[in-house]
């Protein structure tokens, strides 16, 4: 008990003796386990190469600069690509993950059947990396733009879905049921009720995850999904570390124009 | 005319709400139903336009039992019941204009309701309603713009653009502060009396309910302890309402503002071209 009776009064304390000594002992195996990983490594580790690193990492950024400007005009369709396979993508999964967030989310599904398959799509989706879409993908539907879509899409799905669920859960229900008392139908209840409540988390996840699917579609490519990926591919197997860097700053600046459109968004709707 | 017969709740977690509650509330009587927290005053009304389904008993609102409706024949009968809630429970991202118009969706289809293209008389009314509460000028506002008293006044319209024959009013003043409390229980008052409304007001304030109710019913754990009229509320009776507790400073109170009511809703009623001003006036002489 944290009550402890002293002969000057009563005692508190956060936990009981027996609680509190659970918790050292807790930490004291963490560490142990900690300490042997770390000489597990340290014995499969060739300390020859990590003490090369840093020369060869001063030699490959040696290579890298200065970036070859020139292959930017090669690089334009590829960006394009890129950017075609997020929004493509994003678009894809919010149309699929709406209906799903409506039949996961507990106060909007019609049953708890429906319920369980719509989770069940949800964590599939997620429990799936969109670089192994990717490689089915291109098995599949070949090697390109369409496969990297479909990837974006089927990994965005569980991703929009759980937050949009989720947003509908976290609504104020009397909202709803003044709707219901007005004598409104159930779709009614829903366009009146539910979705002003949920719109601004609507837009704001879907413009989230598009600035996500923007980074991840920037390296679909290395499974050869499409977009600037492969030129990346290409490039660091033919050793043109010139062309990798440009690349690369290509990437970055997609990256940040994209962090600052969802931003904007994002504060315009909130 | 709302009648209850042997009407009972039980919650799926035990708890029983509502005993065995027969009730008449017959057409243009307001009716304030008063008692403790958890007393089932809030349970009773959901009963009664079935947000809540009773356990047992009849509900019968004119010759209808609403209690055996179908879910079809119960959204057609709960356009005739108007409901006011507690924190108002407008769509707080929606515009006023499309709160007050959301009292027709039982009234008009699901494309109606999508493209926001209500009939003609509905819009006018609308505005007519909102002019009566005096806030024609926020119709294009947000909702969660409004003061706490603007917004219940738009929940009035609300419930009353339904054209109901009941209205089911659930703590209407208990989020508000005791001015506006009073202008929005005279207005809902009011608004009975234009149009010959049955109203069951749960209201927790003894004061409020004794002004502004031709009829008091104490509930008291599920039970019915008291029905009668405002001024049969001795400190006996609230005591077996509330439990023991010296009464006699509140209604000794009631006894001395009721006169001064009464001499501003005539004041009310003799100038009747701006009703926000009306009320703005009449509140400020209390």
């Amino acid at each position: 008990m944290p009550l402890i009776e002293t002969s000057d009064g009563p005692m508190w304390r956060r936990r009981a003796t027996k609680k509190q000594l659970l918790i050292w002992l807790g930490w004291l195996v963490g560490i142990a386990i900690a300490t042997y990983a770390w000489q597990l490594i340290s014995e499969k580790t060739i300390w020859f190469f990590v003490e090369d690193a840093p020369r060869q990492a001063a030699d490959i950024g040696t290579r890298m600069i200065p970036p070859k400007w020139s292959y930017m005009n090669e690089l334009w369709r590829p960006v394009w690509d890129t950017l075609n396979i997020a929004t493509l993508g994003t678009v894809i999964a919010l149309i699929i993950a709406i209906p799903v967030a409506f039949a996961a989310a507990k106060n909007t599904t019609p049953h708890p059947l429906v319920r369980a398959v719509a989770l069940f799509i949800i964590v599939s989706s997620r429990s799936v990396n969109s670089l192994v879409w990717g490689l089915i993908l291109v098995l599949i539907v070949g090697p390109g733009v369409l496969a990297g879509t479909i990837a974006i899409g089927l990994r965005s799905i569980g991703f929009c879905a759980k937050l949009l669920y989720e947003g509908i859960e976290e609504i104020d229900h009397t909202q709803v049921e003044a709707i219901e008392a007005t004598g409104a139908s159930r779709a009614q209840q829903m366009l009146y009720g539910i979705v002003p409540q949920v719109l601004p988390t609507f837009a704001g996840v879907g413009v989230f995850r598009w600035d996500i699917n923007i980074r991840e579609s920037t390296i679909l490519g290395l499974v050869g999904a499409g977009g600037i990926g492969l030129e990346l591919n290409g490039s660091i197997n033919t050793l043109a570390w010139t062309q990798v860097s440009m690349i690369l700053l290509v990437i970055l600046v997609t990256v940040i124009i994209s962090e600052w459109v969802s931003a904007r968004v994002r504060g315009a709707i909130i | 005319m709302l009648r209850l017969e042997g009407l009972s709740k039980r919650y799926k977690t035990g708890d029983q709400a509502l005993t065995d509650i027969n009730l008449v509330v017959p057409n243009g009587q307001v009716m304030a139903l008063i008692g403790p927290s958890g007393a089932g005053k809030s349970t009773l009304i959901r009963c009664v336009n079935r947000l809540v389904e009773p356990t047992k008993g009849k509900v019968f609102l004119g010759d209808l039992e609403l209690t055996k409706l179908g879910s079809g024949a119960l959204r057609r009968a709960r356009r005739k019941m108007g409901m006011i809630f507690q924190e108002y429970a407008l769509v707080e991202r929606l515009t006023v204009m499309e709160n007050v118009l959301s009292g027709r969706l039982g009234y008009v289809g699901f494309w109606t309701s999508w493209t926001r293209k209500f009939p003609k008389k509905d819009i006018q009314e609308a505005y007519r309603l909102l002019d009566r509460v005096g806030l024609m000028h926020m119709a294009d506002k947000r909702a969660d713009q409004l003061s706490g008293g603007q917004r219940q006044r738009v929940g009035i319209c609300r419930a009353l653009i339904q054209n109901p024959d009941l209205l089911l009013v659930d703590e209407p003043t208990a989020s508000l502060d005791p001015k506006t409390s009073r202008q929005i229980m005279r207005l809902i008052n009011e608004l009975c009396a234009e149009r010959g409304l049955a109203a069951i007001i749960n209201i927790h304030d003894v004061l409020l309910a004794q002004m502004y109710s031709q009829r008091v019913v104490g509930l008291e754990l599920g039970n019915v302890v008291y029905d009668g009229p405002p001024d049969g509320l001795t400190p006996e009776v609230l005591t077996r309402i509330y439990g023991e507790e010296d009464w006699e400073a509140t209604i000794e109170k009631v006894e001395d503002e009721d006169e001064d009511e009464i001499g501003e809703e005539i004041d009310a009623i003799s100038s009747p071209t701006k009703p926000e001003q009306k009320t703005i006036v009449a509140s400020g002489e209390s």
